[in-house]
């Protein structure tokens, strides 16, 4: 229901910061967060929801660790 | 540690109980066809699209009234590019910008304050939709609105939250087994917020991101859940869901919304299922309560079904045959993530 | 200076625009004449179109709308296997447009008109009330080189050739419009040069077509609908830069729907695929061109996934706006 993108906090000035998106820079508001320069940040709407604690291709490799070695039921 | 071969021919080949999982959020929806996951799994796994679409669940009297608005001498409506196109009663807001309606489309709301600071002789009616993930972004419009003594830019709300309506559903639709919770509402309103529900209603409750290895790792734990009768909530987005969320997002939402009962379009009134401004901030408030306001809703449309997980969209008769992207009846097919869309683009 | 209605009057000033900036920017030995119309040389079979242009705003990264005006009429033309020789050109100005802003366009119109090898040999301009926007017609004629190029001759087994990146005109744009900051440049640009090097490495092109509004996936629904095949993409195969790719996250747009200005796909027969993709790739505008898939049987638009899922391709429906959910 709701587009949120991944980016790079590239520049603070007051409650607004620059975020990197793969090369496009944009403006988003961070008042609902603390950040600092470097972090990266999930954007919806003009706005960053939250800082993010790792990086989307580490956090799948964590999924398919934590999903262990069971099987799920093929009879 | 699963490789992703594994999980695909483990769900691919998957021969237990039925199992119906209902991917609460349209974002999901449209990432589950984006990415052709459907084919991928057993057909004793079924993906139902649930509710959280604010377009698809947003009444005409909502559109009906920002209809209104944008045909009024010195108003202009604000609004994301999502509700361009869908009905109210009589028409859409594309359709009222054709008859001279004032209508323009944003991205971030927060630029509407800007905008209004800049056009003081313009009444700016920002439409407020959506779900969790979104009404911190209205209470920071407040904060800029009070800050700055603004009165030319108000909301009008059809912010609705998601608990309520999962609890709905458990409710009254038996047949779902598990929720795929949505990502980015849960960034803001935290995994903790399903464990009642799990616990009363016995489902799993598994969060997941938006990339397609996501939703198959999702997929996977919800059927090894069932597999092993332990249903629980399960936060595999851990990069940005935390347990409680995102407090100082709650906290400024509390500071200017409060819960009330609201009508989901065709579904009816789900108690607690939305926030609308305080009193203290009615003047803010372009009239949300929509007195005056029928909704007139299309005959035969059977999106409500849909929404509700009840039928698939090919099962509502005006599927394809009266009901198409270029001549959409309900909200469903409207709606770029709405189930009955995406279903359309991808009928075989 | 600005334009004002008495530059449409016919009088004086129409005259001064008229030899100020599009003789001297246009200049040929048909359009000076100034006749009523222009008298060509042709031979054979010749290729005949026209097309509109609107676009705010008018100057983009990597063009403008007189870049555009010229490229989109020679794309056209050069689609249906034509060799590009004349345009005509329409202006509707508004009142209120400078006329640095008319005459930057007249030179780009030039320059592109230069680089396609075609001559604008007629012209028109009126003044309309407004607020300094400007709109361009162009309509031209080309040779027919290669015969038998329609939508109707693709073939089970045939091989679709994409030129190069996708969305990227359409991404400038927005960018624009939406003030986000990148790199992104208008892929705008004359396709001529991929017919020549089709015509002589001997490639038997069967269809042509440049991607613009409503995207590749617009494209390869027409084809599945005036062909009685099918259409199978595999989406590792689309070349989309990584700058696209993060635009496209933010405003929830698809590359697919995207348009482009100076992209084209071309369907070969399958033994000639991998000839055609180095004839593209050897010309200006087809460096990162790419089989992206292949014509079979069936009905419909389908695409295999990274993740090795099955997609249906649609048209687009109404217009891609940006959204938040």
């Amino acid at each position: 229901m709701c587009v949120a993108v991944p980016g790079k906090v590239v520049e603070i000035n007051g409650d607004i910061a620059k975020i990197n998106i793969m090369n496009n820079i944009t403006e988003a508001n961070i008042k609902l967060v603390s950040v600092e320069l470097g972090d990266y940040v999930l954007i919806h709407a003009g706005c960053v929801l939250e800082v993010m604690k790792k990086e989307a291709a580490k956090e799948i490799l964590d999924i398919f660790e934590e999903l262990g070695e069971t099987l799920i039921e093929n009879s | 540690m699963k490789t992703l071969e594994q999980i695909k021919d483990e769900l691919k080949n998957y021969d237990g109980r039925p199992v119906k999982i209902m991917e609460v959020c349209g974002t999901h929806t449209g990432s589950i066809f984006k990415h052709g996951l459907r084919c991928l799994l057993s057909p004793k796994i079924q993906l139902i699209s649930g509710p959280g679409c604010p377009v698809c669940v947003t009444n005409a009297a909502y559109i009906d009234k920002l209809v209104d608005y944008s045909l009024q001498e010195g108003h202009c409506v604000l609004t994301f590019g999502d509700m361009m196109k869908v009905k109210g009663s009589h028409m859409s807001l594309t359709e009222a910008k054709a008859l001279g309606g004032k209508v323009d489309i944003l991205y971030s709301p927060l630029s509407a304050v800007k905008l209004a600071m800049d056009n003081p002789g313009t009444q700016f009616i920002f439409a407020a939709v959506g779900f969790e993930t979104t009404t911190p972004i209205y209470a920071l419009i407040m904060d800029e609105l009070i800050k700055n003594n603004i009165h030319n830019l108000r909301l009008l709300t059809s912010v609705k939250t998601i608990i309520p309506a999962l609890e709905f559903i458990c409710e009254n639709e038996k047949e779902i087994d598990a929720f795929l919770c949505p990502g980015h509402v849960s960034v803001i309103i935290g995994s903790d917020a399903y464990d009642s529900l799990s616990k009363k209603y016995h489902k799993p409750c598994v969060i997941a991101g938006f990339e397609g290895e996501h939703i198959l790792g999702a997929v996977y734990e919800i059927i090894s859940q069932i597999k092993h009768q332990s249903f629980s909530v399960k936060n595999l987005y851990t990069s940005v869901v935390s347990g409680e969320g995102n407090i100082k997002a709650q906290e400024l939402v509390n500071q200017y919304f409060e819960v009330v009962d609201d009508d989901w379009r065709e579904i009816g009134v789900i108690p607690g299922s939305a926030l609308r401004l305080k009193k203290d901030y009615e003047k803010y408030d372009a009239g949300s309560l929509l007195e005056a306001y029928v909704s007139v809703g299309p005959k035969c449309c059977r999106c409500s079904d849909v929404i509700l997980g009840r039928i698939q969209p090919v099962e509502c008769p005006l599927f394809s045959k009266v009901c198409s992207p270029l001549n959409a009846i309900g909200p469903c097919m409207v709606s770029v993530e709405g189930a009955c869309g995406i279903w359309y683009k991808n009928r075989g | 200076m600005k334009i004002n209605m008495s530059y449409g009057s016919g009088g004086v000033q129409t005259s001064n625009l008229i030899h100020d900036i599009f003789l001297k920017h246009f200049n040929n030995s048909i359009l000076n004449r100034l006749e009523d119309s222009a008298v060509l040389n042709v031979s054979g079979k010749i290729a005949y179109t026209t097309d509109s242009f609107v676009v705010t705003p008018m100057f983009f990264k990597g063009g403008d709308i007189g870049k555009l005006a010229v490229c989109g009429t020679v794309n056209d033309l050069t689609m249906m296997g034509a060799i590009p020789k004349y345009l005509t050109c329409g202006f509707i100005l508004e009142e209120g447009t400078e006329i640095e802003t008319v005459e930057r366009i007249a030179e780009s119109m030039a320059r592109a008109a230069k680089e396609a090898k075609v001559k604008i040999v007629a012209g028109d301009t009126k003044v309309i009330e407004g607020k300094g926007g400007v709109y361009i017609n162009t309509s031209g004629i080309g040779e027919i080189a290669v015969n038998g190029v329609s939508v109707s001759a693709c073939k089970e087994g045939d091989a679709i050739l994409l030129s190069g990146n996708l969305g990227e005109h359409h991404a400038a744009i927005m960018s624009e419009r939406m003030g986000i900051q990148n790199e992104i440049s208008s892929d705008c640009a004359p396709l001529t040069g991929i017919l020549n090097k089709f015509i002589k490495e001997g490639i038997k092109v069967h269809f042509m077509r440049d991607v613009t509004r409503g995207g590749l996936a617009t494209i390869l629904n027409e084809i599945t609908d005036s062909s009685n095949c099918g259409v199978e993409i595999e989406e590792t195969a689309l070349p989309i830069s990584n700058e696209i790719r993060g635009f496209c996250d933010i405003l929830g747009l698809d590359p697919l729907y995207m348009a482009n200005e100076g992209k084209m796909i071309a369907v070969v027969p399958g033994k000639q695929a991998e000839k055609a993709l180095e004839a593209m790739r050897s010309s200006v505008y087809g460096k990162n061109a790419a089989i992206i898939g292949r014509i079979t049987e069936g009905k419909s638009v389908t695409m295999k996934t990274t993740l090795q899922g099955t997609r249906r391709i649609d048209v687009l429906y109404g217009e891609g706006l940006p959204r938040i959910c």
